[in-house]
């Protein structure tokens, strides 16, 4: 406790106590934590202890990045127009590399790096109405920002189509969260949605 | 069995042959002395062409050796290739040095560095994975440069101890000797664990550690080996602290420098490919020309000659196999293997014909074994230490399993064996002791623990890697995972490998692809576009296979040739197709594929009627008749035409005209007669009608001939097309096999518009149907399809041809009640059979 009071001398209690409810969960390390406090309090430009979306749109790469958008609007709960130091790392903490000396146990709740949380959060990205498929338009969003300017919209939608076609296991033209799993089964979830420095 | 005797007797006569002649050289070398008297008819020239004669016959021979292993598969199951292939050059050395008393061949030095190295080089950096090569050169270069040093010192280190302390009895040597034995064995040499792995699947991140480092540890240990040839031919008096620094420089120079060139001459090959649409017969040779001058480029200079031949192949690869034509692309592929795997073998049948020489045998216990026990040790510890470093900093740890398997795995090869022999004898007395070392390590990691590395493999349960079928969803998955971790690394501020790799791509894809790729290029290279397109294929291609399993009657009494013949047929009708399906689905833009298969239409079909027509004039001179109603008649005067500049000899634009006309003739046919909901089409009848009569005695022919009019292929493909998917073929089938059955039999077909209570909907093909029916179901790119015509009047027939989910049950209710009259009326065709037991089954 003294140890994050010396290394976070400007926050208050209340912050402190939901800060250390991430340790609790055992979600990322005290390292990190220090690591992305110091990125939380350079986005706050306002120092309000929460962050908008213009505070992500001030990074500059992250406007180039095709579905930058998406991935700033992942960070925001529905109806929320901030986000705070707490779930900032919840979300970070979706690409953390499991770990897997930790044993499995199963009364905890389920780890918010494991495999199934991190598809969801892949899923949401597309899932921008929240309804829990990914329609046909939807996918052609997110392909036709991906795709840029090299193919026609007819091809586009044909690649849609062809995506869909592969996942859609109950033919209703658009594909779940299940569908969404299983097409994805053979992919190594873990490799792929981790970043090195939250090991 | 029998084979296996037959072909070593085969090999053993061969082999006689060769070193036959080199005893009989003598003899015929006094007798070309001699001065004619008369005009000789034939001489013998034995002497002009012996060189190149033996090299040829060797050539053969080693690889007639791989040949004999491949037939007794059981053999080869349990011994990797390499070491069954050093078992023969053993044999093949006793049977030399039996004949000649002295071993007349073996591995020159110069022939391996500069003619067989060269090949399996480039071939290695040419067919590199290369996202997962450079997503892990980082842990390659460690395993390849420290730890190639690493095994180098410590192996000469303990060596040295044990000489020191006297272990090895009275041999004349030093520490700098040593070290460069040291360095010169240094390096693993992959070929069989990499068949291993490649056998059993293992995962891919161990797959390319061991890949890569094998490859880049070869270049490495060159290097170290020149330096330390230098440091001996100082002499250890005059090494200081500047000599040393001085040969770390040259390291780090030779080994940079070495790769520096291979990315320039990767360079030029990509601008190269840029500008040789023209002549496409020798585009592929460039690849060639200019990797082996990267080579040698390298060595004039000095530099890492391995490095740059490895970099030349890894940075090329991806531009010149977009720029060039698909068809030079597949000839680089399967040309690289050629002579990759050609010289692969040789240099392990020599590695054994060389050990069969007692010239070269100088035994001494201590050291040998000393040497083997060391170096087995020491990659364990290297490979443990190493890896242990960089899992402080890997995102996915390397497990323990991994860690030992690459430690197994440190099999010496060939390249030791070559630069011991680039040993000068004056300088090192005890080269002989070093060359058998050589021999009986490579022999032993080889034989040894290469038998024991899949019981290993498996024992251990290494991780297997996915098979992974490569579908569009993981495609596209894949993209968002890359940007989404881009995205991430920025929020949280971190520079971590996702942000360098974004940072190179935005690179590559502003500035790379504009310079070294074509524009036609630059816009298809896209992945997802790719996977895209490739399934398509796929698709198509399963279709066809499908189609020959089932319904393929036309080849049923041609069995040898129904493969080839059959897919032939299909692939001219696909790529006939394909201009259609491209331009409907993909918008006119999508030039590449479209224009590279309709440029190979003309010859295939080609070939496809000379094949048809040996069969027919043989078998059937009826279906002959039909055939040649439906073929062009200018077609034999283009058959034999030779040339050297170009594959499709046989182009010939009206060809292709009437390919086309037929086609759509025949689609405009059929089109009619399904919209009317009349009886078939007038033409085609006629043809059936006429050969009823003969046709029906040997059943299944009427079928044949008719399978091969231009326009019902078409047509067929056309519904197999419009079900995509696996599935496709297992709706159209059966819908194939109502048409014939309807069509052979006009009484039949009367009777069966009488029954059924809609007319219409029986005789318009059912997919049509669906399209009308079904319209408003379809998703909007479908209903956009439909109102981009070819032509006006056409437009409906293309309509089929865009992708519907739904239309395979309409098949089979379409189909089901035809088939089973069919088949009371007829001789049943089996496979449409399967086809509908398949179809209710579902």
């Amino acid at each position: 406790m003294i140890w994050c009071a010396a290394v976070l001398p400007n926050t208050n209690t209340n912050s402190m106590n939901r800060w250390f409810s991430c340790f609790l969960f055992n979600i990322v390390t005290p390292a990190h934590i220090v690591r992305l406090y110091d990125r939380f309090e350079a986005l706050d430009k306002e120092k309000t202890g929460h962050l908008r979306p213009q505070d992500f749109g001030a990074i500059n790469r992250l406007a180039m990045n095709p579905i930058g958008d998406r991935i700033i609007g992942a960070f925001f709960s529905p109806g929320q127009e901030t986000v705070d130091f707490h779930s900032f790392v919840r979300i970070l903490a979706h690409f953390r590399p499991a770990d897997k000396k930790r044993p499995k146990d199963p009364s905890m709740p389920e780890p918010v790096n494991s495999r199934t949380s991190k598809l969801k959060f892949a899923f949401q990205l597309y899932d921008q109405d929240k309804d829990g498929k990914i329609s046909r338009a939807e996918l052609l969003q997110v392909l036709r920002s991906m795709l840029e300017m090299q193919v026609t919209e007819e091809q586009l939608e044909s690649i849609a189509d062809r995506t869909i076609q592969e996942a859609d296991l109950d033919k209703d033209d658009a594909i779940s969260f299940e569908e969404f799993r299983k097409s994805l089964e053979k992919v190594n979830i873990d490799h792929k949605m981790s970043i090195r420095f939250l090991r | 069995m029998p084979a296996l005797w037959r072909s070593t007797f085969v090999l053993v006569m061969v082999l006689l042959a060769i070193s036959r002649p080199s005893l009989a050289s003598e003899d015929t070398g006094n007798g070309t002395e001699n001065t004619i008297t008369t005009l000789p008819i034939v001489i013998w020239k034995w002497e002009e062409i012996h060189f190149p004669y033996l090299v040829a016959l060797w050539v053969l021979v080693s690889w007639l050796c791989k040949l004999v292993f491949q037939l007794n598969p059981c053999l080869t199951r349990v011994i990797p290739e390499s070491g069954l292939l050093i078992c023969i050059g053993w044999v093949l050395g006793g049977i030399i040095y039996g004949a000649d008393k002295v071993q007349t061949f073996r591995l020159q030095p110069f022939t391996f560095f500069f003619y067989l190295l060269p090949q399996i080089v480039l071939d290695a950096g040419y067919s590199m994975p290369n996202k997962l090569f450079f997503g892990n050169l980082g842990a390659i270069l460690v395993y390849a440069v420290i730890g190639t040093c690493w095994n180098a010192a410590t192996l000469g280190l303990a060596l040295w101890g044990c000489w020191l302390g006297g272990a090895m009895g009275n041999i004349d040597t030093g520490l700098l000797q040593l070290l460069l034995f040291g360095s010169l064995i240094a390096a693993v040499d992959p070929v069989a664990v990499i068949a291993v792995f490649e056998e059993v699947h293992v995962n891919e991140v161990l797959y390319i550690l061991v890949f890569g480092e094998s490859l880049l540890n070869d270049g490495v240990t060159v290097v170290l080996f020149n330096v330390f040839d230098a440091f001996v031919s100082l002499g250890g008096a005059q090494i200081d602290a500047v000599e040393i620094i001085k040969g770390i420089i040259s390291f780090f120079v030779v080994a940079v420098g070495g790769s520096l060139v291979g990315v320039v001459f990767a360079l030029l090959i990509s601008l190269l490919t840029r500008c040789t649409k023209n002549i496409q017969i020798i585009e592929p040779g460039f690849i060639f020309v200019l990797g082996y001058l990267s080579y040698l480029t390298a060595e004039m200079l000095s530099l890492s000659a391995i490095l740059s031949c490895t970099f030349c192949g890894v940075c090329c690869q991806k531009y010149i196999n977009a720029n060039m034509d698909e068809r030079s692309v597949s000839t680089v592929r399967s040309t690289m293997k050629v002579f990759a795997n050609g010289s692969e073998t040789i240099i392990f049948v020599f590695l054994g014909i060389s050990a069969i020489d007692p010239s070269i045998w100088v035994w001494n216990t201590a050291f040998i074994l000393l040497t083997l026990l060391f170096i087995f040790v020491f990659r364990f510890i290297g490979v443990f230490l190493l890896t242990w470093i960089l899992n402080q900093y890997r995102l996915v740890p390397l497990d323990f399993i991994d860690q030992l398997v690459m430690g197994y795995g440190g099999l010496r090869g060939a390249v030791a064996y070559g630069l011991v022999l680039l040993l000068d004898e004056n300088k090192y007395k005890e080269k002989k002791l070093m060359i058998s070392t050589t021999l009986i390590v490579v022999y032993f990691t080889v034989m040894l623990q290469g038998i024991t590395m899949k019981p290993l493999v498996t024992w251990l349960k290494v991780k297997r890697a996915a098979v992974s079928e490569r579908t569009l969803a993981e495609k596209i998955q894949n993209r968002t995972f890359d940007h989404m971790l881009v995205a991430i690394e920025d929020i949280s501020g971190q520079i971590g490998d996702n942000y360098m790799r974004d940072k190179w791509n935005n690179f590559e894809e502003k500035w790379l692809y504009w310079l070294l790729m074509t524009p036609i290029a630059r816009k298809s290279c896209d992945p997802i576009f790719n996977i895209f397109h490739k399934l398509n294929i796929k698709d198509a291609t399963s279709y066809v296979k499908e189609g020959e399993r089932r319904g393929s009657l036309a080849f049923v009494r041609n069995e040898s040739k129904a493969d080839v013949d059959f897919n032939k047929k299909f692939g001219a009708d696909f790529s006939e197709m394909m201009p259609y399906i491209m331009t409907e689905n993909m918008g006119p833009d999508h030039v590449p594929v479209s224009s590279i298969l309709r440029d190979s239409v003309p010859s295939v079909c080609l070939d496809m009627h000379e094949q048809d027509l040996k069969m027919r004039e043989s078998e059937d001179f009826d279906a002959h008749h039909l055939l040649q109603q439906h073929l062009y008649k200018g077609r034999k005067q283009h058959r034999h035409r030779y040339s050297r500049k170009h594959l499709e000899v046989n182009k010939d634009e009206h060809e292709v005209q009437e390919i086309f006309q037929r086609t759509m003739r025949s689609r405009l046919e059929s089109f009619k007669s399904a919209k009317m909901g009349v009886a078939p089409p007038k033409k085609i009848s006629k043809h059936l009608k006429k050969d009823q009569p003969q046709k029906m005695p040997n059943g299944k022919s009427a079928d044949n001939s008719k399978s091969h009019a231009y326009g019902d292929e078409d047509l067929e493909f056309s519904e197999g097309d419009s079900a995509s998917g696996c599935e496709a073929a297992g709706g159209s089938f059966p819908m194939r096999a109502y048409r014939g059955a309807g069509i052979v039999n006009p009484a039949f077909m009367a009777e069966m518009d009488t029954m059924d209570p809609m007319p219409p909907m029986q005789q318009i093909p059912s997919w049509l149907a669906e399209a009308e029916v079904d319209s408003s179901n379809m998703v909007p790119s479908q209903r956009a399809q439909l109102t981009l015509p070819w032509t006006p009047s056409n437009l409906r027939r293309l309509a089929p041809l865009c992708l519907s989910t739904h239309s395979n049950d309409s098949f089979l209710l379409a189909d089901s009640p035809a088939t089973q009259e069919g088949i009371s009326e007829l001789p049943p065709p089996p496979p449409p059979q399967d086809g509908q037991g398949q179809g209710t089954h579902k």
